[in-house]
């Protein structure tokens, strides 16, 4: 009798997750980003692709960080083939510095817009597509209903969407899947050592929808994300099994 | 099946163009005048003007003392030429072949266009009643010939519409000036009694010819339709080109859209047909006072699909002034490619940059903010930082050579780079703290330096120290410093961009 009600139980939790835009995923499609424990803040214990991600910068040392960190996540995403759009207003990204995160700066399209406003419009347009990897957007203001569609447009087409939100006043209400900050972090060498590390920096996992928030430190070094564990971070991330045990 | 052409003899051309202008010119008589070897002389009158005698080629002072009141104006060269250029584009509705035939006529090649408004004379009748409509004096001609077509336009005086075949009955009537001959030749045939085409026409070839000039017999068998004549269009014409033209005058949006998509439709299954794809096509549409617009669209990729084409064109719809209505679209495909097979994109699974799909997506996102927004970057072989990278437009052009690896660049770049107060204990090394922005940053891990000198075949400039720098709270930044080995020159900081 329990057995059964544990089933039905963990059907009930699977099916919920399919209505909010999680797909079950296949073991042999199962992509690993690399990311060490952050996956496992996940539901289903995997990064989820199509879906939203929402990054939030205030400082541009901080969208640095976070392009750095998006491009290292793209470069699984593109090991497939395909392309990648990164629409823009204000674009300083600096092609070229990509490549040390693993992507070919060619095989990105920037649209670079004029005004803001066409940002969401180009960003759903790609984002409908089916034959883009992922999407880059960047913006200022994301409310809840234009979010809401771009989640929409996402789960027609599977596309993963990154919405970089520069210069944030405000921390409104989105519909995005997961939302994010990353900080850069002075880099460690051996004692000694003169010169600057490897980029080094503090991810925040401030929401996620059906998984636990958290907080890790990341480094990148040969074209990998390596976890950083510090004590008090694996009080904060509690093992996710338990929550389903 | 026989050519038909159509000669418009514009009698009025200048001072018609001139009363359209100016209402108030239409009862007054007028002429046009050019400077004449220090005076000035009549070129171009109005019907009031010929009433009181006034001719071209008389003095601007006798046209004063014939026809007083007389509006005289000053005509700029060229300016015949220009009005019928404008003209012929407004004919293309009729035909796609027109030729200006200056100095004040058009030809249309109408063949196999007339039974599209119901006959040759319905046809004539249209033209004209528009023509007229527009303010504008017109005399057509309709026959087989260019050269009996021209003559029947200006000289005959019923008959315009020549029948086919009969070119030689049309133009026995006629004057000799209806072939288009010079004027020491018209002077000659008079002085010998010529006063007709049909007085001459029986003479042998020879004999023409020995008398008046091989000239003279090009013109009379060209008019004959025994000699080739040919026109030269406005505007070459496009190969791949639909049009519709509308009953009843159209307005509003949806019936705009109907109506260009069925269209686009046509179009495309001609294309299909012949294995080709649009890159990129124009639409023209002409309203019913006789302005005329167009809107275009590109695409990345060679296109067939009616779907994809009819969204490339609704973005661009609000242009579209309707006015009173639309009554003709045009829909032109100057560029074409052949399709490429699609069933090579099955077997390379995820789509690359020049597949369809994503083509479609750029050609959707250029037509509203525009092409030149989009950018793909490929490396080039420049250390100066602001030229690593060149901008392509073509998606499918790989790149010749690896980004490069080795060099640590940083993924936000200012451009251009900002001014910093930076501190330097000693030279050769990294600052000690620099203020950016009314923020003090003390640097406490620096990288470098790494030279990179300006390409002097390229630019003129001194050379660039770059440094890698963290400060306290783990920011890491790139600064560079201008060089301070030279005379007079002190060294200056700079922020060129954030590394992650």
């Amino acid at each position: 009798m329990n057995a059964t009600k544990q089933e039905m139980i963990d059907k009930l939790r699977k099916d919920l997750l399919g209505w909010e835009g999680f797909r079950p995923v296949a073991p042999e499609e199962r992509q690993s980003f690399g990311l060490g424990p952050i996956e496992n803040a996940f539901p289903n214990r995997v990064f989820p692709t199509g879906a939203l991600h929402e990054f939030i910068s205030t400082r541009p040392e901080f969208t640095a960080a976070i392009g750095g960190f998006i491009a290292g996540i793209m470069q699984t995403l593109l090991e497939n083939g395909g392309v990648c759009v990164w629409v823009s207003y204000t674009r300083r990204i600096y092609p070229p510095a990509l490549k040390r995160f693993g992507v070919d700066p060619d095989r990105i399209i920037f649209i670079d817009v004029t005004r803001e406003k066409d940002v969401l419009w180009v960003t759903e347009e790609a984002l409908k597509c089916q034959g883009i990897a992922a999407v880059i957007c960047e913006t200022r203001l994301l409310s809840f209903m234009e979010s809401r569609r771009l989640q929409l447009a996402i789960e027609q087409s599977q596309v993963t969407g990154f919405i970089l939100r520069k210069d944030v006043k405000v921390f409104n209400t989105t519909a995005c899947t997961a939302r994010w900050t990353v900080k850069p972090l002075r880099s460690k060498l051996r004692p000694g050592m003169p010169g600057v590390g490897h980029p080094r920096w503090q991810v925040d996992l401030l929401k996620v929808k059906n998984g636990q928030p958290g907080s890790w430190t990341l480094e990148w070094k040969n074209n990998a994300f390596v976890h950083q564990p510090l004590p008090q971070e694996q009080i904060q991330n509690p093992d996710i099994d338990r929550r389903y045990a | 099946m026989p050519k038909r052409f159509v000669s418009i003899w514009f009698k009025y051309l200048l001072t018609d163009r001139e009363a359209i202008r100016l209402k108030s010119l239409r009862e007054l008589p007028v002429a046009f005048t050019e400077p004449d070897h220090g005076r000035m002389l009549v070129m171009a009158t109005n019907v009031h003007a010929e009433h009181c005698g006034v001719k071209a080629g008389m003095a601007a002072a006798d046209a004063r003392v014939l026809a007083p009141g007389i509006q005289l104006f000053e005509t700029k060269p060229g300016r015949n030429i220009k009005l019928l250029k404008g003209l012929a584009e407004w004919c293309l509705r009729y035909t796609p072949l027109v030729m200006v035939d200056a100095p004040d006529g058009l030809l249309l090649d109408v063949t196999g266009c007339t039974h599209l408004k119901g006959g040759e004379t319905e046809f004539l009748k249209d033209m004209v009643s528009r023509l007229r409509g527009l303010g504008y004096t017109i005399r057509p001609g309709m026959a087989d010939t260019i050269g009996c077509a021209w003559a029947v336009a200006r000289c005959a005086e019923s008959g315009l519409i020549v029948p086919v075949g009969g070119q030689r009955n049309a133009l026995m009537p006629l004057p000799p000036a209806s072939l288009r001959l010079g004027l020491d030749l018209l002077i000659k045939l008079r002085e010998l009694g010529f006063y007709q085409v049909g007085s001459f026409i029986h003479l042998p070839k020879s004999v023409l010819k020995r008398r008046f000039g091989g000239n003279m017999v090009l013109r009379l068998y060209q008019a004959l339709g025994q000699e080739a004549e040919f026109l030269l269009p406005l505007k070459e014409p496009v190969p791949y080109s639909e049009r519709v033209a509308l009953l009843e005058p159209i307005r509003t949006r949806e019936v705009i859209e109907t109506t260009v998509h069925a269209l686009i439709d046509t179009l495309c299954k001609r294309l299909y047909g012949e294995g080709l794809g649009l890159r990129s096509a124009v639409l023209t549409y002409c309203r019913i006072d006789g302005k005329s617009g167009q809107i275009s669209i590109g695409t990345n990729h060679p296109s067939q699909r009616t779907d994809h084409i009819f969204k490339l064109f609704a973005l661009q719809f609000d242009q579209v002034a309707p006015g009173l209505g639309i009554e003709l679209f045009i829909l032109d495909a100057p560029k074409t490619e052949p399709a490429t097979d699609k069933q090579n994109l099955l077997w390379n699974g995820k789509p690359a940059a020049d597949s369809e799909e994503v083509a479609e997506l750029l050609d959707n996102v250029g037509a509203r903010v525009g092409k030149d927004h989009i950018h793909r970057y490929l490396p080039l072989e420049h250390h100066w930082p602001e030229r690593a990278a060149g901008n392509t437009a073509d998606l499918t052009e790989s790149p010749e050579n690896d980004w490069p690896e080795d060099k640590i660049r940083p993924v936000q770049l200012l451009e251009p780079p900002e001014p910093i107060e930076a501190m330097a204990l000693t030279p050769d090394y990294a600052p000690r703290q620099f203020v950016y922005r009314h923020e003090r940053h003390i640097i406490v891990q620096a990288d470098g330096p790494e030279r990179i000198s300006h390409e002097w075949w390229i630019e003129d400039g001194g050379y660039r120290d770059y440094y890698v720098a963290e400060d306290e709270e783990g920011m890491r930044y790139w600064l560079f410093g201008t060089p301070n080995d030279l005379p007079g020159q002190t060294r200056r900081w700079f922020i060129h961009g954030y590394f992650p």
